[in-house]
């Protein structure tokens, strides 16, 4: 199936407005959809028989920045039988990065989750099992954040070295 | 100043830097938590598994991760495309042969000149990929052979992996962490007489495998230990990504070797092995480790055609330069780039965020086989057995370094 035969599928179900933006540059191309949506966008290509899309194979979050005042979070989608891949992309507001979880439609989404909230603070609604995945749980700050500044010291550990 | 111990042990520190996720409170009157690792031997790293059980029965695993984070993406936002090759052999370091490969394919790509690339730099990239591959399979299935109890085919796997590190140390001088694939090409043209070496190598190894089915998979022990045991559906397997000889152990042919026919992968002719539940049901703890045994038998396939072409028809000239076309300055355009390709514990993955004006990525994001294989072990090991649990973390081939990055 191609991107636009996707596109059109999208917006018959969800209306014109679902889709912000097509990054045709991308690889694989990608489409930019509303935070608000996120969700029921990836259950309708999880469960639509014509896309099918089976896999996550990655979940990405992204930081553009304070000047830039946005976070993204990056979806790659792949699906098995049509052995075809889809990025989806949402732009967040940087100060409050919240999303609604795709957990509950692909387990891979659990500790992708996880590790984007570890690393970037993005705050998944929904999400059974919020914790820091590899980053000690009293660590403070987000360190994949472009102004992150690290603590001095880290139980009495300077951070520095 | 400089030696003074800077540590000081206080008794929560443990509790508030990784807490566990059952209080006291939450456990029925039977049920114990017990940790497994972070120091533990059938963990193959620092993996840590709080283990809620009743009696020998297991009701849930929870793993806690990053005792071995290294900040891989951190360090790659400020460093440019060339100088993270090595960062990225550090994270699986024992297939770092096939990390390389997909790190430097994606740049490649990204960059415009992967179709431009000289066949015979190809042909060493899939040749030296190949035998790491076997040598990542020969720790997975001796290590694992040693969970269950068995202590010879560990010796007689590293030994073997011995000819491998030895050959890739003469082509490239490290033994597991080469930076030999680079943006573009490769360090060295393989040395003189490496082709014959390699063509002995699988020469030798042909009958030593059939010594190591003997001892290991046909094995009574070994057979009752892992036939049945970790039974992963396939819809499951997919709902949770995993990928590689897990996947395929639960019989779905998919290798993104085949599948997206990278390199020069679609050129060469060998099967995907798939599990057949040949002792047991499919997709079980033996089929995983079938799967790589015989998954060893097709990369000496692979490794045999190579050598041919490397030896006719892309054979060693004087005026073949592996670094012709690396680039001096890699700057590709502004981009999202998702690349992938199968190491030998599954897909992994890279994400790439240019911005087209530096040199250095705007973001680069793993996407690591056995993280994603292990966020499972919760699902499989539930309602089993303790000891079938170290079953299982040792048939999902984990290291720890790709894990935590």
């Amino acid at each position: 199936m191609e991107l636009d035969k996707i596109i059109s599928l999208l917006k018959s179900k969800f209306g014109d407005e679902v889709i912000h933006e097509i990054d045709e540059n991308a690889s694989p191309k990608a489409v930019v959809v509303g935070v608000a949506d996120i969700h029921r966008v990836c259950m309708e290509l999880h469960t639509n028989e014509q896309t099918y899309f089976d896999m996550l194979s990655c979940l990405t979050g992204l930081d553009n920045g304070p000047d830039a005042g946005t976070m993204e979070v990056v979806y790659n989608l792949y699906s098995v039988p049509f052995e075809m891949g889809l990025m989806i992309k949402v732009k967040l507001d940087r100060n409050k990065p919240e999303i609604n979880t795709v957990s509950d439609i692909w387990k891979t989404a659990d500790w992708h989750e996880r590790e984007a909230y570890d690393m970037f603070g993005i705050k998944f609604e929904n999400h059974p099992d919020l914790r820091r995945i590899l980053l000690p749980a009293d660590w403070e700050g987000y360190p994949m954040q472009k102004d992150y500044q690290h603590q001095e010291y880290y139980r009495g550990i300077k951070v520095e070295y | 100043m400089a030696n003074e111990i800077q540590y000081q042990y206080q008794e929560d520190n443990l509790i508030k830097s990784e807490p566990n996720k059952y209080r006291e409170e939450d456990l029925k009157s039977e049920e114990m938590v017990v940790n497994l690792g972070p120091q533990h031997p059938s963990t193959h790293g620092v993996l840590r598994l709080e283990v809620v059980y009743d009696g020998e029965v297991v009701r849930d695993v929870i793993p806690h991760l990053g005792y071995l984070h290294r900040c891989f993406e951190k360090h790659a936002e400020s460093l440019p495309y060339n100088q993270i090759i090595p960062f990225v052999d550090r994270m699986d370091y024992l297939a770092a042969m096939n990390s390389e490969h997909v790190y430097v394919m994606g740049v490649e790509k990204m960059l415009g000149i992967a179709d431009k690339l000289p066949k015979r730099v190809e042909y060493i990239r899939v040749l030296v990929t190949e035998l790491n591959r076997i040598a990542s399979h020969f720790v997975a299935v001796g290590t694992y052979a040693m969970d269950i109890g068995a202590f010879t085919p560990f010796f007689w796997l590293i030994r073997d992996r011995e000819h491998i590190q030895r050959m890739l140390e003469w082509a490239s001088g490290a033994r597991m962490l080469y930076n030999y694939l680079w943006v573009g090409g490769l360090f060295y043209d393989l040395p003189v007489g490496f082709e014959e070496r390699c063509a002995e190598f699988v020469k030798y190894l042909r009958p030593k495998l059939a010594e190591l089915e003997g001892l290991v998979m046909e094995n009574k022990i070994f057979i009752d230990r892992t036939a049945n045991v970790g039974v992963l559906p396939l819809d499951l397997a997919l709902n949770y990504g995993v990928t590689g000889p897990m996947l395929r152990g639960s019989g779905l042919r998919y290798d993104l070797r085949k599948v997206d026919g990278y390199s020069v992968y679609s050129e060469i002719d060998f099967d995907v092995p798939i599990g057949e539940g040949k002792v047991g049901t499919v997709g079980d703890c033996w089929d995983r480790t079938d799967v790589r045994v015989r998954e060893i038998h097709e990369s000496l396939k692979i490794i045999e055609q190579c050598l041919v072409k490397l030896t006719k028809e892309h054979k060693r000239t004087k005026e073949f330069d592996p670094q012709e076309l690396v680039p001096k300055k890699i700057r590709p355009k502004a981009q999202d780039f998702y690349i992938r390709g199968e190491t030998p514990r599954g897909e992994l993955g890279f994400f790439f965020r240019a911005d087209g004006k530096s040199d250095i990525p705007f973001r680069c994001k793993a996407r690591s086989s056995c993280f994603v294989n292990l966020s499972i072990i919760s699902e499989l090991s539930k309602g089993g057995l303790i000891a079938d649990l170290i079953a299982i973390l040792g048939s999902i081939d984990i290291v720890l370094g790709e894990v935590d990055r």
